[in-house]
């Protein structure tokens, strides 16, 4: 049944080449809800190869379209959800994930926020270091000019 | 002829800028008092020119001259006069035109404000500013001169891009490049500090308000930016951590830390080394920004290297700007003098830590932009760091300066009382965590997202409003007195409160999102489709024209139960001059929350596809982005920190000061 109505779908998209598309159709969607949630979480993750940072389900490029279907397709053909995944990146490489995968390219990516933090944490504890441990206690000479300024009175303070 | 005019007053203002950066450096050097002088004059003569130059621009698009390569590239006569306007800016001319322009601003600001100022510290900070604007006044002339001609005259123009034909273009730029520029300020005086080797408390004093200005025209242009892509994109979405934005989003982050920083310096003079290496990232980031933005190099690399005259003169100015700037803090910041001796916890220590996640998620967003780029020309391999990665990294750290924030601004300068703090910010952290604990069972599941920012919204916001009571009230004090006290508190504290509110509701409505509902059906007519508590119903389906487009424009009912609440009229826009077509989304505000309707092109048959959304406390994003930087001009208003008013103070003061000196 679902195989039934993407392949209309899929005839549908041809029929109507020319029509502008945009983000996620009607007439692409599964019947089963359950299904369809799948197909969404998935294509929120993919990114849309010919735009600039959209992910599949915003864009409007029928390419978008083009991989929308061909996700919802295999689904209902009883994949899961990573192995479509895999599949899109075996064809078209890791530019398709919009989360890079965690690898030794992507190391120093993936780690540098907690890289930058400790630096930060470690060069604050170094200058807390170096810092004088307490006020200089002031000298006689500053005791006077400041005695000369409050008038004596310090002892209110 | 006023083309011409214009061209020539840039030609002119470059040899302002010239004398602006020369002269008066060269008398600081010397101790020539009227050496100095002539940066003020500098200053104010460039504004002038490029004042000439812009508004002979502005001319060309308005009487829509097309025998002007700009106007003809980016206009059209049907253009409305509002788009004729902000299409001066709508294009990497015009645009670069209102970057020097804004920064001749801000030059003459500094030139007739800063009277108070040490005259070489002022003279430095000129020349420092008059530098920028040779390289970007250069950069325009011999790069992207916006006044070339084009012969023979078109009859017609090519239209401005209809996406930016928009009342956002009007405003979004010019509130951006009024943040970014602004810090140009900011690093120009820590430049100049850096030059004389000297630094203190006055240095900050004059260096907030500028700072205050441009923080908060940089949230108000961001949120701007945000809303635009919000209603025209067509999908709902607000941010979408796209290079771009990531741009803005960088000096944002560097000037929030920065703002709080010189706070520490201005109120207790530690911390100085550390402020003036923000002062110098949160424009190094704008810059950087202007070159990803402007060098087209993060469309593709192969662009970028395809034209590469803009690019590499931007990156040369960059390079000039960063590294010039970073070896001149190198050298001369270990000889500045440290002050202001503080414990860990403390209000001090707390604005540590709001520095360090701040400048973190920063430097996370910059790997995270540049990451593919690097990756790409090292080994080839292509990979794309979008929204999810961003979320996750510096949505937690945001997360995590946000809890931060009410503890800072309660604790006391110095040496604080944590214990005393919590104990005094309970009842925030208890509402807090009873509103994330409903939020988490209301919605059972999905992220944990939504529920953790609405209880850390909340705790924000009931934690300042308690500690502006606490400061007002003491135990045992009068309402009356209570009261009086209230209206005596500072206006920089009220404005603080009012930015840590605005933060709250921006949360309150980031959480929001996760509690919306979403619907994609075809809408037959009169037949109702459900999102989230309202129906909508279409009723009809209509063709308009527009001065320079065509539209199919439709017109829907929003019900709740049998009551209707809202007529909207979603439409898709045709313009026949470059062939495009843009989504007007159908918008309608409930309560806080938005219910919007983007639809695609209606079939022959009158249905129409569509998007449905309902996004509750939607609006409460713009709106606590909107606080913020009201809270940003309430501090600016306070009489107290004034420059002007600390120094007329002085010198009242100046008898008794003198023997301590």
């Amino acid at each position: 049944m679902i195989m039934r109505v993407i392949h209309f779908a899929i005839l549908t998209i041809v029929a109507l080449a020319a029509a502008p598309a945009a983000a996620v159709q009607p007439d692409e969607m599964m019947k089963d809800p359950t299904l369809e949630a799948r197909a969404r979480t998935l294509s929120e993750e993919l990114r849309c190869l010919v735009c600039q940072n959209q992910s599949i389900d915003d864009s409007d490029a029928p390419l978008a379209r083009d991989i929308r279907i061909l996700i919802r397709q295999r689904i209902a053909s009883g994949e899961s959800n990573d192995a479509v995944r895999a599949y899109l990146v075996s064809r078209y490489g890791d530019f398709i994930l919009l989360k890079p995968p965690f690898k030794p390219e992507t190391v120093l990516l993936w780690l540098s926020p907690a890289l930058v933090l400790g630096a930060g944490l470690a060069a604050a504890q170094f200058a807390r270091r170096r810092a004088p441990r307490s006020t200089p206690a002031l000298s006689a000479e500053e005791e006077a000019r400041l005695a000369a300024l409050t008038g004596g009175d310090r002892a209110g303070s | 002829m006023i083309v011409e005019i214009g061209h020539f007053a840039l030609v002119l203002a470059l040899g302002a800028a010239l004398a602006q950066t020369v002269v008066p450096f060269w008398g600081a050097r010397v101790g020539d008092n009227g050496l100095m002088e002539v940066g003020r004059n500098a200053a104010l003569i460039q504004l002038a020119l490029i004042a000439i130059a812009f508004a002979a621009l502005v001319n060309a698009h308005l009487t829509s001259d097309f025998s002007v390569l700009n106007v003809a590239e980016n206009s059209h006569s049907a253009v409305p006069a509002i788009y004729k306007i902000s299409g001066v800016w709508g294009n990497h001319e015009g645009s670069m035109l209102l970057w020097v322009l804004i920064l001749a601003i801000f030059g003459a600001l500094v030139a007739l404000f800063g009277r108070a100022l040490p005259r070489s510290l002022r003279a430095d900070a000129l020349a420092v500013q008059g530098l920028i604007s040779v390289a970007f006044l250069a950069f325009i002339l011999l790069t992207s001169n916006p006044f070339e001609r084009l012969a023979p005259a078109p009859f017609e123009g090519r239209d401005l891009n209809p996406i930016l034909q928009d009342p956002g273009l009007a405003v979004h730029p010019p509130l951006l490049y009024l943040g970014y520029v602004g810090f140009s300020i900011v690093y120009s005086f820590a430049a100049a500090a850096l030059i004389e080797g000297r630094i203190d408390a006055a240095w900050a004093r004059f260096v907030r308000p500028f700072t205050l200005v441009a923080w908060s025209f940089l949230t108000l242009g961001i949120a701007a930016g945000s809303f635009w892509a919000y209603y025209t994109l067509g999908w709902g979405g607000f941010w979408f951590w796209d290079p771009v934005e990531n741009a803005s989003l960088m000096p944002w982050l560097a000037g929030t830390a920065f703002l709080h920083s010189v706070a520490v310096m201005e109120k207790r003079d530690a911390l100085k080394i550390w402020t003036i290496f923000l002062a110098i990232l949160a424009f190094s980031f704008s810059l950087l920004g202007t070159f990803l933005v402007r060098s087209g190099v993060l469309t593709s690399v192969h662009a970028f290297a395809s034209d590469p005259r803009r690019g590499v003169f931007i990156l040369a100015i960059l390079a000039l700007f960063i590294f010039g700037s970073f070896a001149l803090f190198a050298w001369r910041a270990p000889m500045l003098k440290q002050g202001g001796l503080f414990a860990p916890i403390s209000r001090e220590g707390a604005l540590i830590v709001n520095n360090l996640l701040l400048t973190t998620s920063c430097a996370t967003v910059l790997l995270g932009t540049l990451y593919p780029l690097a990756l790409e020309q090292l080994t080839g391999e292509k990979i794309t760091v979008g929204a999810p990665f961003f979320n996750l990294t510096c949505g937690a750290l945001l997360l995590t300066a946000c809890f931060v924030a009410p503890f800072g601004f309660s604790l006391a300068w110095k040496r604080g009382d944590l214990f005393g703090v919590i104990q005094r910010l309970s009842l925030a952290i208890i509402v807090g965590a009873v509103t994330a604990v409903v939020g988490a069972a209301w919605l059972s599941s999905g992220s944990l997202f939504a529920p953790l920012a609405i209880g850390l919204a909340i705790f924000i916001i009931v934690g300042t409003l308690i500690e502006v009571v606490m400061r007002a009230r003491r135990p045992g004090v009068a309402p009356g007195v209570a009261l009086k006290r209230a209206l005596g508190l500072p206006l920089s504290l009220y404005g603080a409160a009012l930015a840590h509110l605005g933060l709250g509701v921006t949360l309150l409505g980031l959480a929001g999102l996760g509690f919306g509902a979403e619907t994609i059906a075809t809408l037959h007519r009169g037949a109702p489709e459900r999102v989230g508590p309202y129906s909508i119903t279409l009723d009809s389906v209509g063709e308009r024209v527009g001065p320079n487009y065509k539209e199919a424009v439709t017109s829907m009912t929003v019900r709740s139960g049998e009551r209707v609440v809202a007529e909207i009229a979603p439409a898709r826009r045709q313009f026949a001059a470059r062939q495009m077509t843009t989504t007007q989304a159908g918008l309608a505000t409930l309560n806080f929350g938005q219910v919007y309707v983007a639809i695609a092109d209606p079939t022959p048959d009158g249905a129409v596809p569509a998007r449905l959304y309902w996004k509750p406390l939607v609006t409460l994003i713009w709106f606590g982005a909107g606080c913020m930087a009201f809270g940003g001009a309430l501090s600016l208003a306070d009489r107290r920190l004034r420059f002007g008013a600390a120094a007329r103070a002085k010198v009242v003061a100046g008898s008794l000061a003198r023997p301590a000196q």
